[in-house]
């Protein structure tokens, strides 16, 4: 499988590349970024339904003892990988012309390519302490992404987000080295076939670390405080990866990786999953209610959405499982596709204060358009993809007799419909205000990723089709439901 | 005994970040909580009188291993430093810039975001 450590080199390579050739030639930095995010998206569409072991340096296991680092591709990873690549090949055309306006764009790229490699590091590792470093990576480029415009609210956003970042980080490597003290291993299948599902106290502390540090990474609810400052303030094509693709890499999906594959999961850490994702849902929509600026009404509208992902795969049965992946794609759809719109807004108009909007549909079709599936997809409204996952969500945890959780989750749904009926109204329905005589349609590449995306979020309610459920949900959820087989599978390979 | 110190050092730096209004004093609670899981890293591998994990010419692989102190927590522990390093330095710029346009590093007075 000489493919897998090419998902991490090439963005690497190009990150290092683009600042030294593209430094005074914006059209070349595009040109590379935009081929680099097509390379990656057909690679990740090549390896679908593959299974694989990349061992580092050729240091493969000896009499089944795990010497080297080793990257695998499985069910999961391919579905992060997927998800990862489709929304940043989307972004890079959208970044084209809305990051004109900032003056640094090979530096722009650079980062966001590095960005890039550390999530899809951290989707392909095998091995505990990598999986630290990768999402360091990410970690750091998207601090440095977040305060890009050098002004006072991202200079502000981005110290508090590398401040709670770092203690999660912190609380992360604490609990990798536990993990290495009881074990005296680092491989992710080595450490679980060691623990084998049996958890005693020590145990307990490092699942502790681990949900803590994730849950930072991941802004569940008390966890959240950086998030809400953190995203409205970078660039709307940062916004988009962070909002759709990071928190989820790094948050969600490290942490249903230690805790299902590494650790295993116990009913105690599945309740804790479910409380956790629930409070989020809950708070993350009531605090969205009361925003005036769209892209933070955006960013506690994520924290809602994640909630739902982290409730599902709490559940931990195969088809809840499937249900919040299919649940965390769509997500990461439709959430892009509002972020982009915001920056379209803020592009043409200059504000993001939805009282200064007002009946912009009239003078910027493509984003209200566009804006109103995304909108409409993330409520939950019939033929668009939200629909279909927040369905199988609510039927999972009847299915699982959770019905508190159920309700909550049909419960919260109605709210955020009510929500984004209220963002609708206010900035392309209603009165006109102040921003709608020099509002204009944005440029060309603007509008092609826009569109592009709102189709998806039709396009994506086909996913759970009993073939492509069959190919892609499925497989994943298959790995992180079986838990503790993760190491027989990896170790046998 | 050592291992609780090292959790006290890490719980300084913790209450350093949560109360200090000051960004130097965050992030120098920052470097404390690193270095407190750094130094539990290097702990980890210790052993009492161990040498170092190299082989030469006039040991047996059976002595080495029974002697030798763990090498892979300090290569860990050297990554995590490297790491570390960056972080920091990202911060320190952060906050200086901040200081340039606030004037100031009292976080109480650096808040435009609200909600």
């Amino acid at each position: 499988m000489q493919i897998i450590p090419l998902f991490v080199a090439i963005p690497l390579g190009v990150a290092f590349f683009i600042p030294m050739v593209a430094r005074k030639r914006p059209r070349v930095a595009d040109t590379l970024a935009n081929l680099t995010t097509l390379a990656l998206f057909l690679m990740a569409i090549s390896v679908i339904g593959k299974n694989g072991v990349y061992w580092m340096g050729g240091w493969g296991p000896f009499k089944h003892v795990p010497l080297g680092i080793n990257l695998v591709l499985d069910g999961v990873s391919v579905f992060m990988l997927i998800t990862i690549a489709l929304i940043s090949f989307l972004v890079t055309i959208y970044s084209i012309q809305y990051m004109d306006k900032f003056t640094a764009k090979a530096r722009f790229y650079a980062l966001f390519l590095l960005m890039l490699a550390g999530m899809n590091g951290v989707a392909l590792t095998g091995d505990l302490f990598n999986l630290y470093v990768f999402l360091e990576i990410a970690s750091i480029a998207s601090y440095a992404l977040v305060a890009f415009g050098c002004e006072h609210e991202e200079l502000e956003a981005s110290f508090k987000y590398l401040v709670l970042g770092s203690v999660g980080s912190t609380l992360i490597l604490f609990g990798v080295a536990i993990t290495y003290a009881m074990t005296g291993n680092l491989n992710m299948a080595q450490v679980s076939s060691i623990i084998g599902g049996e958890l005693k106290p020590i145990h307990l502390f490092v699942v502790a670390l681990f949900i803590s540090g994730f849950g930072l990474k991941a802004a569940l609810i008390p966890f959240h405080a950086w998030l809400p400052d953190a995203h409205p303030s970078a660039p709307a094509p940062i916004s988009a990866m962070l909002s759709g693709v990071l928190i989820k890499t790094i948050g969600v999906y490290a942490m249903a990786r230690v805790m299902f594959n590494v650790i295993g999961i116990t009913p105690l850490t599945s309740y804790v999953l479910m409380v956790l994702g629930t409070v989020s849902m809950v708070v993350g929509v009531l605090l969205a209610m009361g925003q005036d600026d769209i892209k933070r009404f955006l960013a506690y509208s994520s924290i809602s959405q994640v909630g739902y992902v982290v409730l599902a795969v709490g559940i931990g049965t195969r088809f809840a499982i499937a249900a919040g992946l299919f649940h965390l794609i769509n997500h990461a759809v439709f959430k892009s596709l509002l972020f982009l719109n915001s920056g379209a807004i803020e592009y043409a108009t200059g504000t993001r204060d939805l009282n200064k909007m007002g009946r912009l549909r009239e003078k910027m079709p493509v984003t209200s358009t566009t804006s109103f599936i995304g909108s409409m997809a993330i409520a939950g409204i019939p033929p668009f993809s939200g629909f279909w996952s927040k369905l199988f969500i609510i039927i999972a945890a009847v299915q699982a007799e959770r019905y508190g959780f159920a309700a909550w989750a049909a419960g919260v749904s109605v709210l955020t419909l009510a929500a984004f009926m209220r963002l609708q109204r206010r900035a392309f329905f209603g009165e006109r205000h102040e921003a709608y005589d020099s509002a204009k349609e944005v440029p060309g590449t603007m509008q092609a990723s826009m569109v592009g995306l709102a189709i998806l979020c039709i396009v994506m309610g086909f996913l759970w089709l009993p073939q492509a459920r069959e190919t892609f949900l499925i497989p994943a959820a298959k790995v992180l439901q079986e838990g503790l087989n993760y190491a027989s599978n990896i170790l046998g390979m | 005994m050592l291992y609780a110190l090292c959790f006290l050092l890490f719980m300084v730096g913790l209450y350093g970040v949560l109360v200090k209004r000051n960004l130097i004093k965050i992030i120098i609670s920052l470097i404390i909580m690193e270095s407190a899981v750094n130094v539990f890293i290097v702990m980890v591998g210790y052993r009492k009188d161990g040498i170092a994990p190299i082989l030469n010419k006039t040991m047996q692989h059976q002595e080495l291993v029974q002697r030798a102190v763990d090498p892979v927590p300090q290569a860990l522990v050297l990554t995590a430093i490297v790491i570390g390093l960056g972080v920091t330095a990202m911060t320190i710029a952060i906050a200086m810039r901040l200081y340039e346009r606030f004037g100031t590093y009292d976080i109480q007075e650096i808040k435009r975001l609200k909600g």
